[in-house]
């Protein structure tokens, strides 16, 4: 239950934090719950790496299919990829390990307090 | 045991903490040619926020403190801004928000690339190729001209408000700007924009002027004078062709020059058999950036109004170089293409007029061969006396930090562009100086003509507006509603005696210099001609009655056909102009194609290449994408000029330049034993039959390989393509299968073509038809990007809608966006 009430709540600060605040806010969002609310270390990466993983999946699914796919096609092949589908598990993969890590981090304060 | 755990505690505490921190620093940083990560692909900042809703809406209300009345902004269904402003001020505010907000990256890349400023963010490039554009930008005084030009725009207190507003509009957007709406080029490429300034708007019409003066050949010319006799060289680079047909109708009269100018003594030694050779490989645009614009009067067209037409051929890329749209003001309404980066419109029409623009190719930069005293080049010789020359030091910052510093010397011709540090490709040995002087070096206010212009009612307030018009040169023709036509070649041209300029001249003498310019009311012009139409395409301007010198290097076909058509036509209605502005007609290939054929020796061809010869001759010598004869031509005379030119040439030292295709074939129907038909590196004396057959069996092997790859007919072998400025082949649109090509009226080359075509009928209510290859919104990842690109590939026009005042409710108006005044700052 703490896990995912964890998930839930990172997921909201991240995206709040997201509008005013720049990419790597995610980290802190994720590092500010996993240190309020405590969990194991591994408990803690694993709700920080699953919680901004999810964000940006549902984010991405809501811009690229108002998007028509267009740009996620375009940037694609710019990046040298074989499909858009790749640029979402690129992105989904690099803001889920930046909050596992942020979340980590943040367990680990809590041990250390 | 605890004060241990606590202590470990804290070590996998900053253990992690430093592992995250270096993570988000390299995934925040960009490596190469690679984005930083993090943040391009984060959906709330990255490049995803670049992903516009394709029923997007630009509706919106905002509260500006420095506009003076609230001003409407009008969206039509295809992102066409119609600008509804109290005075132009506030139109011109607007105008310069909307060029940021659809197409900021664009243009500050544009003036980047004019201050030579493109190290900054790409770096030195492959083999230096950027950091050389750059030096030469900075080394042909485009900043300087830029200066120059803002110091004279800013003396009148008029252009000098438009700019002020304009910029204001445009920084008012940028400041406005946050790292999710930052357009994609600049997370792609990771920097940040800068502040828009009058400099940059004054160095975009100077690259203008580049783009369109830039072709000159005087280094190849003097090479060729250095190797040819004088008999060769003006067979090879002749003054006039024979199939000319000028802008201004032969037998039109001209005055007698104001003043008659004669080379100085010295210029048979110094100048006209000075032999030497220059190893510099100079910078220049492509002498195909030409253009079209004919105006149909009302004894031509079934209206009984004039009809007028302009289609601007110039690199075909994405984001367009147009942007349309429409200003009304109190005072005026207008509608056209608009440069972003610049007010007003540059090519339109408003309640009583309509203009186009083609270029007008004439000389207007020249070199000076510079001689220094010693190394430091703080001195140079001029009329016996060592003069001391300006120094400018000028740095180059790199993407990566580092800088690159050069020295530019400054003569009274103008800045020394070549010499032993720079070549146009890099550092070489000392072996010439070549100080350019370019009309674009000096103060002009390009702007005010165009602003007067575009609220310009009748022929006497167009002939004045267009006289501020300076570099580059241009033919604007116009029609009134009130049934005038009329076309000017305009610009500031300076009086040359007969081939000055043509070559490097000798600057150790004053007396070279450019006396004076050629009055204004004697360029070539003409108002309602009997034979009821005018026209251009960077043909000669006048024949050889006209009391200046012209030079030789211009367009000889396109103009040729357009007086034919228009010669012949009658009853003339927009769709008869749209289906000329798409004539595939090729008359350069009329002239040409017979003469190739009836000189092959068909018995000496292989069953294979009959087929080919059977395809050319039964052509119908148009360039529609269908045919395989347009290719075949191409491959053919490619081969033949080659055959015909290149032994001479390849033992010409230096820098060499091809002679036009009008000259070949004029030369030929003249003279079948042409001189330069023998390949003088055989020991045998070719025929003009034998380099006819040996080059299109030449011709035949790529042929033959084009027709195994799918590729013989004309437009899969063009290939035309809109490429994305940074030449990023998914933001570009390739591929697209359409006719046309050099010395057809449909200029459609591979990468250039008409930028912009426009169809302006001048009846009471205006009936205007345009498109252009690209789409409103700059953003490659809005519907509206290359939104147009399909229907132009297909020739298709869109009906161009001048609104009116009441027509808010109109329901091709899209969304509307307000700005009011607030007393707020």
């Amino acid at each position: 239950m703490k896990f995912f009430i964890s998930i839930l709540v990172t997921g909201l600060l991240a995206f709040a934090c997201g509008l005013y605040l720049p990419w790597w806010s995610v980290a802190v969002a994720s590092f500010i719950v996993a240190s309020l609310i405590y969990q194991s270390p591994l408990r803690s990466f694993l709700t920080g790496f699953c919680a901004i993983m999810l964000l940006w999946f549902v984010l991405i699914l809501m811009i690229n299919a108002a998007n028509d796919n267009i740009l996620a096609e375009r940037i694609s092949l710019v990046m040298g990829m074989g499909g858009s589908y790749m640029l979402v598990i690129l992105s989904c993969a690099i803001g889920a390990v930046v909050g596992g890590l942020g979340a980590l981090t943040g367990s680990l304060l809590r041990k250390v307090m | 045991m605890n004060s241990r755990f606590g202590y470990m505690k804290i070590v996998y505490f900053l253990l992690s903490l430093s592992v995250t921190l270096i993570v988000i620093v390299l995934l925040s940083l960009g490596f190469g040619k690679a984005p930083p990560f993090g943040k391009f692909l984060s959906p709330q900042h990255g490049f995803w926020q670049n992903a516009e809703p394709a029923t997007q809406q630009y509706s919106g209300d905002l509260n500006i403190s420095s506009i003076g009345h609230s001003t409407e902004i009008y969206f039509d269904d295809r992102l066409v801004p119609h600008i509804f402003a109290q005075d132009e001020s506030d139109a011109f505010f607007a105008q310069g928000y909307l060029h940021a907000k659809f197409r900021l990256w664009q243009m500050e890349f544009q003036t980047l690339v004019a201050a030579g400023r493109l190290t900054e963010v790409l770096g030195a490039g492959p083999d230096s190729a950027f950091l050389n554009n750059d030096r030469s930008m900075r080394r042909m005084g485009m900043v300087y001209g830029a200066k120059r030009s803002l110091a004279e725009m800013e003396k009148d207190e008029t252009t000098k408000k438009q700019l002020t507003a304009y910029t204001n509009g445009v920084n008012y957007y940028i400041e406005n700007l946050t790292q999710a709406e930052l357009p994609l080029e600049y997370k792609l490429l990771n920097y940040m924009p800068e502040k828009w300034s009058p400099l940059k708007t004054a160095l975009l019409l100077k690259y203008l002027s580049f783009d369109l003066t830039g072709s000159e050949s005087d280094v190849e010319y003097t090479n060729a004078k250095a190797f040819f006799t004088e008999e060769e060289f003006k067979k090879l680079y002749p003054l006039w062709h024979e199939s000319s047909s000028p802008v201004i109708p032969p037998g039109t009269y001209f005055p007698p020059p104001f003043d008659s100018i004669f080379p100085p003594p010295s210029a048979d030694s110094l100048y006209f058999k000075w032999k030497h050779a220059v190893n510099v490989e100079t910078i220049k645009t492509d002498q195909d950036n030409g253009s079209n614009n004919w105006v149909a009067g009302g004894s031509k067209t079934l209206s009984g109004r004039p009809i007028l037409c302009n289609d601007p051929h110039l690199g075909l890329n994405l984001p367009s170089l147009w942007f349309e749209v429409q200003i009304t003001t109190s005072a005026y309404s207008v509608y056209g293409a608009s440069l972003p980066g610049a007010p007003p419109v540059v090519i339109g029409f408003n309640d009583n007029i309509a203009w186009g623009v083609t270029n007008a190719s004439r000389d207007v930069l020249d070199f000076y061969s510079i001689t220094f005293n010693g190394n430091d080049k703080s001195q140079y010789l001029l009329n016996n006396e060592w003069k001391k020359a300006e120094l400018i030091i000028e740095t180059y910052r790199m993407k990566d930090g580092s800088a690159f510093t050069d020295t530019v010397a400054y003569t009274v011709f103008g800045p020394v562009m070549y010499d032993d540090r720079f070549n146009g490709k890099g550092r070489v040995g000392a072996d010439i100086n070549l100080a350019v002087r370019w009309m674009a070096h000096e103060p002009s206010n390009e702007l005010k003509a165009l602003c007067d212009l575009n609220r310009a009612k009748n022929y006497n307030d167009y002939a004045e507006s267009i006289k501020y018009f300076s570099c580059p040169g241009q033919n604007f023709a116009f029609a009134s509603k009130t049934g005038d036509i009329a076309i000017w070649q305009q610009g500031t041209f300076p009086e040359k005696w007969k081939m000055q300029g043509d070559f490097i001249m000798p600057g150790t003498d004053t007396s070279y210099k450019w006396k004076s310019f050629i009055p204004q009311q004697e360029n070539p012009h003409i108002l309602n001609p009997e034979r009821g139409f005018v026209s251009s395409a960077n043909q000669v301007p006048a024949d050889t009655s006209y009391p200046y010198y012209l030079g030789g290097d211009y367009d000889v076909y396109r103009g040729l056909q357009i007086n034919r058509m228009l010669e012949i036509m009658s009853g003339i209605t927009p769709e008869d102009m749209q289906r000329m502005q798409n004539e595939n007609f090729n008359a350069f290939a009329e002239a040409a194609v017979s003469y190739l054929i009836q000189h092959v020796k068909f018995e000496a061809l292989t069953d294979d290449e009959k087929t080919y010869h059977e395809l050319i001759r039964t052509w119908n010598r148009r360039n529609d994408n269908d045919l395989s004869g347009p290719t075949i031509f191409l491959n053919w005379y490619e081969e033949f000029e080659k055959m015909i030119w290149n032994d001479e040439l390849a033992k010409q030292p230096g820098a060499s330049k091809v002679p036009q295709s009008a000259t070949l074939i004029e030369a030929l129907k003249r003279d079948n034993t042409f001189p330069f038909i023998d390949d003088i590196n055989t020991p045998e004396k070719e025929t003009i039959e034998d380099i006819a057959t040996k080059s299109f069996q030449k011709a035949c092997v790529t042929l033959a390989l084009a027709e195994k790859n799918g590729k013989l007919s004309w437009g899969r072998f063009k290939d035309t393509g809109i490429r994305h400025l940074l030449r990023m082949e998914p933001l570009s649109r390739l591929h697209l299968n359409i006719g046309g090509g050099r010395n057809v009226i449909n200029a459609t080359q591979q990468y250039k073509g008409p930028s912009w075509k426009m169809i302006v009928q001048l009846t009471d209510e205006t009936e205007a038809y345009g498109i252009y290859p690209g789409g409103q919104n700059g953003n490659a990842g809005s519907r509206h990007y290359d939104e147009f690109v399909s229907d132009w590939a297909d020739g298709k026009y869109y009906r161009l809608w001048h609104m009116k005042k009441n027509e808010s409710a109109d329901k091709r108006v899209t969304s509307i966006l307000k700005f009011s005044p607030s007393f707020f700052k």
